[in-house]
């Protein structure tokens, strides 16, 4: 089993949280892993991503460039990161924010409308863990449970009041992409 | 001390730094190492030590020289033009023969250039940089937990060799998380640092300089350097192999290119092309030998690098022509991709060159 993710977003979405989250699972249960961010000169609103390898194999390159998944929370980075996404590999986005779509050839594509979700949760930031939910759900890559494990070592200690909210927004997520 | 936990590169060497027992930590911030600073301006009020930020890189590098003379283990940390501004105290360092560890996160060059990550500082790191007749132990890890093992192995080194050592990683390996096992240090006896300037209280006293004014001082000097750079060059060689034995096509690469010639390496051996790695850990010393024989049981060799042809030309010196050398790099903080050079593989191969 190999792998290989991009978490993709405008910088505040909370895309390198939910690359940390899958790592972090995925080491909790026993796979090689490694995390990568992009970085640069970019503010918030700028695009972010992460790339994410989980492997029963140890990780050669860190950097993903034929991801077996794609999770995209804003269009820029769909219309970036989608070409690149394997045959036979999966594309999780946020309809809230993309509305038309292209059509790609032999890829598994996965509508989650993750801000309004959220915002029915009452919190817009939690879009990406509704996402994260519907993808965890649709490849089964880290089961649920370890990434709420995760959460709660990668939070400070004054925020797990949100682990609850949290669990909830994976939830609402795990349903879409379970279907 | 065995649990995995998951670190950031820059993470893992300072906390690699702290295992080993550095208390001084000098340097100023520059993309894409910062998080080691920021680390160690966390850590080292917890563990008794010191953490400051100089004002400069040249400042830096001689707060290094100054805690290297009074024996404390020491380190700095930079990216590449950082590093350029410290070359006069890592060749007084040198000239001193004062232990120390210096970390270059390199970004692409020359000039400010930019903050990606880049090999193209080999040349500055293993051929000298500063001026002189001299030179630096360089290790060149390929992921975090090497990061963070010859981050640690380094203040050793330095302290047996009286010499300083440096880490060259590149801005992927320092921003990139993996799991760590921290390890406790294997203790090992260190020479004691009779030489250093703590107070001549009760003997006679010790001056550490670089300056010697008579020639044939200052050329018996280089002669008692060359002689430990001999012995380090005997005993400190090191590297790494992958699916070698049997690979007609040998891939020499170090740090983030070996991670990706090793994804090629894969893909290649999936479409039946026996392909191997050769990945040089000590850049200096370099594993000139030991590439040499392993690359004459292939039919060529492919150097891939993200910098202009650097080590291409240790590849070449090991090689001495008895096999195709064969060249691939992107450069400016563009990273070659696992297909670029399974591509590359293929070509040479198909070409039979």
């Amino acid at each position: 089993m190999q792998e290989e993710i991009i978490f993709a977003g405008f910088g505040g979405q909370g895309v390198m949280l939910l690359g940390r989250l899958v790592t972090y699972a995925g080491m909790m249960e026993g796979a090689n892993v490694s995390w990568m961010p992009s970085y640069g000169p970019e503010m918030r609103g700028g695009t972010a991503n992460c790339q994410v390898v989980v492997s029963s194999k140890k990780v050669s390159s860190p950097l993903v460039t034929e991801p077996t998944s794609l999770v995209a929370l804003n269009k820029p980075s769909l219309d970036k990161f989608a070409p690149w996404v394997r045959r036979g590999g999966l594309i999780v986005y946020n309809s809230s924010l993309i509305e038309s779509l292209p059509v790609w050839d032999n890829v598994r594509v996965l509508a989650v409308p993750a801000n309004d979700i959220a915002n029915e949760l009452g919190d817009l930031r939690i879009a990406n863990m509704v996402a994260l939910g519907a993808y965890l759900a649709a490849t089964k890559v880290v089961a649920g449970d370890t990434v709420l494990d995760a959460l709660k070592k990668v939070l400070p200690e004054r925020h797990h009041g949100l682990i609850p909210l949290n669990r909830q927004a994976l939830a609402c997520g795990e349903a879409i992409g379970a279907q | 001390m065995s649990e995995k936990v998951l670190m950031k590169g820059n993470e893992a060497i300072a906390e690699g730094a702290i295992l080993a027992g550095c208390r001084h930590f000098f340097g100023y911030p520059i993309t894409p190492q910062n998080e080691i600073p920021e680390y160690m301006s966390r850590r080292m009020p917890e563990v008794g030590g010191v953490f400051l930020q100089a004002e400069s890189e040249v400042a830096g590098g001689n707060m290094v020289y100054g805690a290297a003379c009074a024996g404390a283990r020491v380190m700095t940390t930079s990216s590449s033009p950082g590093i350029s501004l410290m070359q006069e105290a890592i060749s007084y360092m040198a000239g001193a023969e004062l232990p120390c560890v210096l970390v270059n996160i390199v970004r692409g060059g020359p000039g400010l250039g930019g903050i990606q990550g880049a090999q193209s500082d080999y040349f500055q790191a293993t051929k000298g940089g500063g001026h002189g007749d001299y030179r630096l132990i360089v290790l060149a890890p390929s992921s975090v937990q090497e990061l963070m093992d010859l981050t640690i192995e380094a203040f050793d080194l330095a302290d047996i060799y009286r010499n300083p050592v440096m880490i060259l990683g590149d801005a992927i390996l320092g921003q990139m998380m993996e799991p760590v096992v921290l390890r406790e240090r294997s203790k090992i006896n260190l020479p004691p640092k009779t030489w250093a300037t703590i107070g001549a209280k009760g003997r006679p006293k010790n001056i550490i300089s670089s300056l010697r004014l008579d020639p044939g001082e200052l050329e018996k000097h280089n002669l008692a350097l060359q002689e430990k750079y001999k012995r380090i060059t005997d005993e400190q060689v090191r590297y790494t192999t992958y699916m070698a034995s049997d690979a007609e096509t040998l891939l020499v690469a170090y740090g983030t290119s070996a991670r990706v010639a090793q994804a090629a390496i894969d893909m290649a051996r999936e479409r039946g092309l026996k392909a191997g790695l050769f990945r040089p850990v000590s850049l200096w010393p370099f594993p000139y030998d030991d590439l040499k024989t392993i690359a004459l049981g292939s039919r060529r060799v492919l150097t891939v690098e993200m910098s202009h042809g650097q080590m291409i030309e240790d590849v070449r010196l090991a090689i001495l022509g008895g096999r195709p050398i064969h060249f691939y790099c992107r450069t400016g903080g563009m990273t070659p991709t696992p297909r670029e050079v399974l591509n590359e593989i293929e070509r040479i191969v198909e070409e039979g060159i």
